[in-house]
């Protein structure tokens, strides 16, 4: 019998083997670092200080995981139906657009609690509406959405350039951003969450947004396994044509779980936008696209997964600035070294260790 | 100058900006053609252009450069094909993984090693390609049409460039015309057939993303030290996205993804060109436009309104010999 086909018990498959596949990353990383002639646990204890040895690192970690959240759960809910989502880059850079076009409008007149919920509607709907194009040709049409969210990262960007150099920026000024937002396009910072733990926030910007990112990821939780629609989703995912026998309807069921992928990315731009800058800038979404699909891998698709490797990732970008500043040899691009790891050996090489867990499990439990 | 210089102009600068594009675009032809999803190839592109300046620059040799391109770029592969072959893993998520660490990783010991930001040292002129010169080019020179068009665009380019053009036609040779192109072409369609003749669906595959790095090693040595005359960071630029787009764009067949990569480096030229430009009754055209033109093209060539682009069947999925 063929290994793959063998149970394990849920904490060897969604405890022990992520554990180990990241161990592994974190080993190689550690071996680069070395090569470059840092020590790696010299590294590591400065990635550690610099992301919660002080309640600036902590802040500045939340904040980060913040956006992570929400882009992992956009590739998640895309994954569930069996939709690999690269588009969440794009479809969070148009968000940001939808989310300050309501803040550039709303901030002069009312305060921020009124406006949030409105921003939060028009980054998702610019975000899903980025994600309907590659869901309707992959539904419709039968091009393959890896293919074409990728194309719309790259029209995302062009478009986004221009309209911020062209149409948004300031007039008078260089830089091709928009206005500061008033006070009422402004998210308010969880000082006072951060302050119970005894932590001080310092300069971090981390925000009312990650709030919305726990509950976006008790809705996705709902979603996937407790409604019909969920239900029809993971069935699309495990089997497309097991779902057409079942009477699933493939192209709703796709388009739906995009525009809801798109969504969830597109809100992401709240935290960067009106959480940090108030402001809408050029590459504002920074990779977070990208990240998401590490975080979600490394979740396991599951929202609370998400939400742990979210902070690990959060950790890793904090972390890496603050070893970047203490030693000069290590770039911050350690950062993707580490993330390409990542996503390797949980993502691509999930099942590497997987006959060898088998081996050593059936041996156990023989004993 | 008058339309035909500028014409003479885009039109060598589009030669210059294919190379590359033609390159990994038929490196993701062997690698598709083969149902190996290669998203990895900017991942390559940038990991060879890193080691072919480094090695170059050590060495003082363009051919070493070159060398040390290919093996880097193989290397990537195999990682790439252990990964989706042995390991029966995501393709795309194998390829998404090199493409972050390539980034990073090029940049950390760029910074390293060269203390530059992730820069390599200028490069010599003899540690790169140098234009050739074609016999007669200054001859003909001032023949009208056909002397700029010989002098300027036909010869003076450097040695990859001629072997890019060279590259289509031997592609388009195995893939339809040797044993071993008939085999790979049929494990991208049909991994069980080819199994069920005996023959090794692995080791094929395997061949075909080794052919892909070859090539992608040549495109990233293009790009460093034939193109520019150092390792910049990041500085593939999303160009293996483009020629991605293209492959789509030719339909995956050779020839097709000469033009296609021909017409997008002729969109890029002609961005580089407009810059700041007037067109008459539209007014200066955004730079953008020229640079998104190529995904919209192939998103409305996806979407099937010119032609249907069939990719091959077996793509991504990875071949379980037990079924």
């Amino acid at each position: 019998m063929s290994t793959a086909s063998v149970p394990l018990p849920n904490w060897i498959n969604y405890g022990l083997i992520p554990l180990l596949n990241l161990v592994v990353a974190f080993l190689i990383s550690g071996f680069v670092v070395w090569l470059i002639g840092e020590s790696p646990l010299a590294a590591l204890s400065l990635l550690i200080e610099g992301a919660f040895g002080s309640g600036e690192g902590i802040g500045f970690t939340l904040y980060y995981a913040t956006s992570f959240i929400f882009t992992g759960l956009s590739v998640a809910v895309a994954i569930h139906a069996g939709l690999f989502n690269i588009g969440s880059e794009g479809q969070a850079y148009i968000g940001g657009l939808g989310c300050a076009l309501v803040a550039l409008a709303l901030d002069h007149y009312v305060p921020w609690y009124v406006t949030m919920p409105i921003a939060i509607v028009g980054a998702g709907i610019f975000g899903a509406a980025w994600a309907f194009i590659p869901a309707f040709l992959q539904a419709k049409r039968g091009s393959h959405i890896v293919i074409t969210t990728i194309m719309f990262n790259y029209i995302a960007a062009a478009l986004m350039v221009y309209l911020l150099v062209h149409v948004l920026i300031v007039p008078g000024k260089m830089a091709p951003e928009t206005r500061t937002f008033l006070e009422g396009g402004q998210l308010p910072k969880l000082g006072w969450l951060m302050s119970i733990f005894g932590a001080k926030l310092g300069a971090a910007p981390f925000n009312v947004s990650f709030i919305i990112a726990l509950l976006a990821a008790w809705f996705v939780w709902i979603l996937i396994w407790r409604t019909k629609l969920g239900f029809e989703m993971r069935t699309l995912g495990v089997s497309s044509t097991a779902a057409a026998y079942a009477g699933i309807p493939y192209a709703r069921i796709v388009i739906i779980a995009m525009l809801i992928s798109g969504a969830l990315a597109g809100m992401m731009a709240l935290n960067p936008v009106m959480g940090s800058s108030a402001r809408l800038q050029v590459e504002f979404v920074g990779g977070a696209g990208f990240v998401g699909i590490a975080v979600s891998l490394m979740g396991r698709n599951h929202p609370l997964g998400i939400i742990f490797s979210a902070i690990l990732f959060g950790t890793l970008y904090q972390g890496g600035d603050w070893i970047s500043f203490e030693m000069p040899n290590i770039t911050r691009e350690m950062i993707l070294v580490i993330q390409g790891l990542v996503i390797l050996f949980a993502g691509a090489l999930e099942y590497m260790f997987r006959p060898a867990m088998v081996h050593i499990y059936q041996q156990l439990k023989r004993a | 100058m008058d339309y035909y210089d500028i014409f003479i102009n885009v039109l060598s600068s589009t030669v210059r900006l294919s190379i590359p594009l033609i390159f990994t675009a038929l490196a993701g032809l062997f690698s598709e053609r083969a149902g190996i999803f290669d998203i990895g190839l900017e991942g390559k592109m940038l990991g060879s252009a890193f080691a072919a300046a480094c090695v170059a620059y050590l060495t003082g040799s363009a051919w070493l450069g070159l060398g040390a391109g290919v093996v880097c770029s193989v290397a990537l592969s195999l990682v790439h094909g252990f990964a989706s072959i042995t390991n029966r893993g995501n393709q795309i998520v194998s390829g998404v993984a090199i493409n972050f660490f390539i980034a990073g990783i090029t940049i950390v010991l760029g910074q390293a090693w060269f203390g530059q930001g992730g820069r390599t040292p200028q490069l010599a002129p003899e540690a790169r390609f140098a234009p050739i010169i074609l016999p007669g080019a200054d001859a003909v020179h001032d023949i009208p049409i056909i002397g700029p068009l010989y002098a300027s665009v036909i010869s003076g380019n450097n040695i990859l460039t001629y072997l890019a053009f060279l590259a289509v036609p031997f592609s388009w040779w195995v893939l339809y015309r040797t044993r071993f192109g008939l085999r790979l072409r049929a494990v991208g369609e049909n991994p069980g057939a080819v199994d069920t003749a005996g023959i090794s669906v692995s080791w094929l595959r395997y061949r075909a993303v080794m052919c892909a790095g070859i090539l992608c090693g040549f495109s990233g040595t293009y790009l460093a030290i034939a193109q520019s005359a150092a390792f910049i960071k990041d500085m593939s630029a999303g160009k293996g996205y483009i020629a991605l787009a293209a492959l789509v764009f030719a339909k995956w067949k050779p020839v097709p993804v000469m033009f296609a990569c021909l017409l997008f480096g002729f969109l890029d030229a002609l961005a580089n060109f407009m810059q700041g430009k007037q067109v008459p009754l539209v007014g200066e055209v955004p730079v953008q436009v020229f640079q998104a033109l190529p995904y919209i093209l192939t998103c409305i060539l996806l979407a099937g309104f010119i032609g249907v682009a069939i990719p091959p069947k077996a793509g991504g999925v990875p071949y379980t010999k037990e079924r």
